[in-house]
């Protein structure tokens, strides 16, 4: 049954343009994020999906030549006007293939905590442990901490990225096709976290996988050549989309 | 509805061999009762056992095209017009499967009557009238489902109305003929049964019509008028 409840906004993007040196990424994109909601952004290949992702932890920061207009504004980390440092802290980011440090398990976790000044070990202790329990790792894990994350499988990898970015406690989840490398025993887990997380954390997620975005979100976007053509409930867009693009692209049609 | 062709062609054969199997059970139907309302004309009891005879093609046709919605699902997962397709098709072949048993039901009743000696045709010419009225809704709902035109499945939504009013007068006079003579009472009670099935005719012709609009429109009218006329009597 669909809840009648108004969500309410986490972040909301404001006629937001992106451009890489010239090439104009993303064209006005308005959309809401509502909060303790699961969005996904879906689209063919090279549509701006990974572009606005990264837009939320001002990821194109870090680099030179890269350029916003517009205003992605978040209730409680207004992100024009906090160091980008501290909103990538608060913002997790998940990426398609698994990528741990190279380093144990549990320093994997703790990393984040340690950069931001933690060292307290019995905080440290304490945190990982919960981050990894938050993951739906923390079983499999919990008697092999000092041995080399790398080792994990993919699906396992996939969960310690995840635990590793629930330790310093985010508000918002990027996931950016992160089952795409998994197979579907592992996609199946990680949706199943998904579900879960979302009791605590706001989460958008790109997938290019549509059963997958119908499975786990509550709202769905879908982008074209870098415009938002339609965002809404997902059980709305998987049903009847307002937008014969948005038709078109979740039923296999050719535009 | 999407005029574009699907990446898969594959699909777009499924899909089209879907309607179309929608459609040959939609005939097979309407043939039904239109063979029941010559019966009822006429009292032809060869016709009588053919509408009885169809029954096991058009509870084939059914189950068949269920499991080719099974297998569409299962294998293509359809979003959007193409999940409101199948879910519509779904629904559309259990009415027009009842709608066989309708017919049935009525070619039963005309051989009771011609077996008692008597013609149907002689007691009710209202039954008739709706006979027909109701198998213009089958036809037309069939129509609006090959042409995906909400429109005109509005318009056999609106047509049940007079066809549940109609059967009620038959009902009265019935009753009043039944009271009046009492030799007639066993036929006039077949003769209600006819109605009876008539009527629901209409009614599944009305679903069908509904699942139309849901097709096309992605609305959900179902039950509509009757939730009207609930808070209007509660109100009242
Ligand atoms: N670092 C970059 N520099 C220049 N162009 C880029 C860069 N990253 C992506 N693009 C371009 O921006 C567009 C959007 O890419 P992207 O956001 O990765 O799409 P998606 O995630 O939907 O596949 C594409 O045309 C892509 O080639
Ligand atoms: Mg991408």
């Amino acid at each position: 049954m669909q809840s009648q409840e108004t969500p309410t906004l986490k972040a909301e993007a404001r006629n937001l343009n992106f451009f890489y040196g010239q090439m104009q990424a993303l064209k006005k994109i308005n959309m809401p994020v509502y909060d303790k909601k699961v969005t996904a952004l879906i689209g063919p290949s090279g549509c701006g999906k990974s572009t606005y992702l990264r837009s939320f932890n001002r990821m194109h920061d870090l680099y030179p030549g890269n350029r916003y207009e517009g205003e992605i504004r978040n209730t409680n980390l207004l992100a024009a006007d906090v160091d980008p440092i501290e909103v990538r802290m608060r913002v997790g980011m998940v990426f398609q293939k698994p990528n741990p440090f190279p380093k144990s398990i549990f320093e994997n976790v703790a990393y984040g905590l340690r950069v931001r000044g933690e060292n307290n070990r019995r905080v440290l202790d304490d945190k990982v442990e919960r981050a990894l329990r938050d993951a739906a790792i923390w079983e499999e894990v919990k008697d092999r901490l000092p041995e080399q994350a790398p080792n994990l499988s993919g699906g396992q990898q996939q969960r310690l990225c995840i635990a590793r970015a629930l330790a310093t406690d985010p508000e918002l989840l990027l996931f950016d096709e992160p089952t795409s490398a998994l197979d579907p025993i592992a996609t199946a887990a990680i949706e199943e976290l998904i579900h879960d997380l979302k009791k605590r954390v706001t989460i958008l997620i790109v997938t290019h996988n549509m059963q997958q975005a119908a499975r786990v979100s509550d709202y769905t976007a879908y982008m074209f050549l870098g415009e938002m053509i339609e965002f809404g409930k997902t059980d709305e867009i998987f049903i009847k989309p307002k937008d014969k693009r948005t038709e078109d692209y979740i039923t296999g049609r050719m535009g | 509805m999407s005029e574009n062709v699907h990446l898969s062609s594959q699909f777009d054969e499924d899909l089209g061999r879907l309607r179309s199997n929608v459609l040959q059970m939609g005939g097979l139907v309407e043939t039904q009762v239109m063979a029941a309302i010559e019966a009822y004309k006429t009292g032809d009891m060869t016709r009588v056992k053919n509408i009885i005879e169809a029954e096991h093609t058009v509870n084939d046709l059914e189950k068949a095209i269920d499991d080719d919605c099974a297998h569409l699902i299962a294998r293509r997962q359809p979003a959007a017009s193409d999940l409101r397709l199948v879910f519509g098709i779904i629904k559309i072949v259990t009415d027009l499967e009842r709608i066989g048993d309708e017919a049935k039901k009525i070619a039963k009743g005309v051989r009771r009557i011609c077996e008692a000696g008597q013609l149907p045709s002689d007691y009710g010419a209202g039954v008739r009238h709706i006979a027909e009225a109701a198998l213009g809704m089958v036809r037309e709902s069939l129509d609006a489902f090959a042409r995906l035109d909400s429109a005109m499945a509005e318009a056999v939504i609106r047509a049940d109305v007079d066809v549940d009013t109609e059967f009620k007068s038959i009902v009265r006079q019935l009753v009043t003929h039944m009271m009046e003579d009492q030799r007639t009472i066993t036929t006039s009670i077949d003769i209600l049964s006819i109605a009876r099935a008539v009527e629901r005719i209409g009614d599944h012709a009305k679903n069908i019509a509904e699942h139309v609009v849901f097709i096309v429109d992605g609305r959900d009218i179902r039950h509509q008028g009757k939730d009207k006329k609930a808070n209007e009597e509660s109100r009242a």
